[in-house]
């Protein structure tokens, strides 16, 4: 049975989604890629550098990768959209991740500018991916203002903690039909296959990946990690309970 | 919050800097070490001898923080000087009021000629510095100076003389992203003696700056002391917590914090506090600690090996291929005086190459303006 993700009438194949932000090199940042076999990935306008021959990271990101510009650097509405102009002028292309970040301490994201941006990008035929705190009237707002997904973070940016926000992704995961994609605060693979586990549609990692001692491996544990959760996912995995259950139920004697 | 700064400098007046030091015993120092989060006497009791003994595993959790908020990348820039008139008598400066020097005021095409060389090397970063002349380079040169080189860079930032926050909206409007502007010394007595004329003797005017660059929407704001005009431990802490106060009330900012440290220049003034290279590494470090998402500049006012040395342990920001000299990257001012001695004289590839050497990556462009 095909479970590829469709976002926006795209196809793709691997629900790992890698940042290119943070590696020592971008050949390294291009071997993570291949090794990963990512098919999205993001990149910060404020690096690409089409003047330079040398340090253009647009240049080592394979042909077959999505490339989805983030506005890294926007405080508000206003400056993500001239960013996300700017990028798809810049050949960057038409997926943009609207990062709207008034606080740089630590790096939360402002919902209701995320969704003023979403308004008027998604009019311009952007395919909008927004990086919100979990919030469901936002979601909503934001499905209703023509987002292609959601993208909830797990913990904040560079903590490494994991699905912290867990409780609150999943209300989004149930109520939400867009692609809910967890972003930011995962940190091993293991976190990765809990936020499939619990029906995200797919996970985006940056940190974890630039900054481990070998990029290149445990970019492919994650992409292996998140195949496992999802896996998982459809097999219906078993959930923690909140208290112990017999395994033979009070009522099986009816049967 | 807001108000000023000057609110949260005037909790340690009275404060005894030394004897704090002087009693913050290891123990202290250990349980700073397991914190997630530092508050300010934790930090200061990093600054203090004690912590001396923990460089090591303080590095290390530095070097885990810089790591997990700005990764393996290293951001270039480079000082561009178009003025080195100046009606302040600072003790320790090149371009101080009585040094007898050539005195240089670049036209805005000459401006242009210097940008124009320093982005031949890839810098995409720039930092304009003038003297403090309001008769020789006003606020609308500067301006000028600004809009003239924004073509070449994709950051402008400025370190100039302090101005309002109507100047400030000025300058950012003409391009101007970022502001560097360095107390000297936070501590006010010493600092009277050391900025006796001209307007830079105004203490309170200097270190409001900084918020009314924030003010005017500034993206960067950049901070520090002059290591080794005052004891360090208290310049350092005191910037840690202007930079502090700055995050906490203008979180849009992207906060730096740099440490430059004195060396030779044109005159006879004598370092009174001179920082060791292991108490330059301790400031950094726990700098770092205290604040993890700030930027950490380090110029090239340090030499190669030492730069070298900084990457992974807090630093994120360095200048290359700098010259102090107003005139002095296409105009042939080489051999004029420079503001202070250059002590790392690399090229703009010699650092990238060091920087790589490191495992890190060097960035010659962090912003879309």
């Amino acid at each position: 049975m095909d479970d590829a993700l469709i976002i926006s009438g795209h196809k793709i194949d691997n629900r790992f989604f890698l940042g290119t932000g943070k590696f020592a090199s971008y050949k390294l940042m291009q071997e993570a890629i291949i090794s990963s076999g990512a098919r999205v990935v993001t990149v910060a306008l404020r690096r690409v550098d089409t003047q330079s021959a040398h340090d253009n990271i647009l240049k080592y990101i394979p042909k077959e990768c999505i490339i989805m510009a983030n506005t890294s650097g926007a405080r508000n509405a206003d400056e993500a959209i001239r960013i996300a102009r700017i990028a798809r002028a810049a050949g960057c292309g038409d997926w943009i991740k609207i990062e709207v970040i008034p606080d740089n301490k630590y790096l939360l994201p402002d919902n209701a500018q995320t969704i003023l941006a979403t308004e008027v990008l998604a009019k311009e035929g952007f395919i909008v991916m927004p990086y919100v705190n979990p919030d469901l009237a936002d979601a909503r707002r934001l499905s209703d203002a023509g987002a292609a997904s959601i993208m909830p973070l797990g913990a904040p940016i560079g903590t490494n903690k994991g699905v912290c926000m867990r409780e609150l992704i999943k209300i989004l995961i149930q109520e939400i039909s867009l692609p809910i994609i967890v972003d930011a605060g995962i940190g091993r693979p293991s976190h990765a296959a809990e936020a499939m586990e619990l029906g995200a549609s797919a996970v985006l990692v940056n940190t974890a990946v630039a900054t481990a001692e070998d990029p290149v491996l445990i970019a492919q544990a994650f992409s292996l990690a998140v195949k496992a959760g999802r896996i998982a996912y459809r097999a219906g995995v078993v959930l923690p309970k909140a208290q112990a259950e017999p395994s033979s139920p009070l009522t099986g004697f009816l049967r | 919050m807001k108000g000023s700064f000057f609110d949260e400098l005037r909790r340690f007046d009275c404060f005894d800097f030394s004897s704090f030091l002087e009693n913050a015993r290891r123990q202290d120092v250990e349980r700073a070490l397991l914190k997630d989060s530092l508050g300010e006497l934790d930090f200061l009791t990093l600054l203090s001898r004690n912590a001396l003994g923990y460089l090591e595993p303080l590095a290390q959790k530095a070097r885990e923080y810089t790591l997990a908020n700005f990764g393996k990348v290293i951001l270039l820039y480079t000082p561009l000087y178009i003025s080195n008139y100046c009606d302040n008598d600072c003790l320790y400066c090149g371009f101080k009021y009585s040094n007898v020097i050539q005195r240089r005021k670049l036209s805005v095409s000459e401006v242009e000629r210097e940008a124009q060389e320093i982005a031949k090397s890839g810098i995409r970063h720039v930092l304009l510095l003038t003297g403090e002349s309001k008769e020789m380079s006003p606020v609308s040169y500067i301006q000028e100076c600004i809009q003239a080189v924004s073509r070449y860079f994709s950051s402008v930032g400025i370190e100039i003389y302090p101005l309002t926050e109507e100047e400030y909206v000025g300058l950012s409007a003409a391009g101007a992203d970022g502001l560097t502007l360095y107390q000297e010394t936070y501590d006010r007595d010493l600092y009277s003696s050391l900025h006796s004329r001209g307007p830079k003797s105004d203490y309170r005017f200097r270190l409001d700056a900084p918020q009314r660059a924030a003010v005017a929407r500034m993206r960067q704001v950049n901070v520090g002391a002059l290591l080794g005009l005052g004891e360090f431990q208290k310049d350092v802490f005191l910037a840690g917590l202007h930079g502090r106060w700055l995050q906490n009330n203008y979180p849009e900012i992207e906060l730096g914090i740099s440490f430059p440290r004195l060396q030779p220049h044109t005159g006879d003034f004598i370092c009174a506090h001179p920082l060791t290279d292991q108490e330059l590494v301790q400031s950094l470090i726990a700098m770092r600690l205290f604040l993890p998402r700030a930027g950490i500049a380090i110029s090239t006012r340090e030499n190669s090996a030492l730069r070298k040395n900084l990457i992974g342990l807090g630093v994120t920001r360095m200048s290359a291929g700098s010259r102090t000299q107003v005139g002095g990257y296409a105009l042939d001012a080489t051999k004029e005086e420079g503001q202070f001695e250059i002590a790392d004289t690399s090229s703009v590839d010699q650092v990238k190459k060091m920087i790589a050497q490191k495992g890190y990556q060097p960035v010659c462009k962090d912003w879309q303006a």
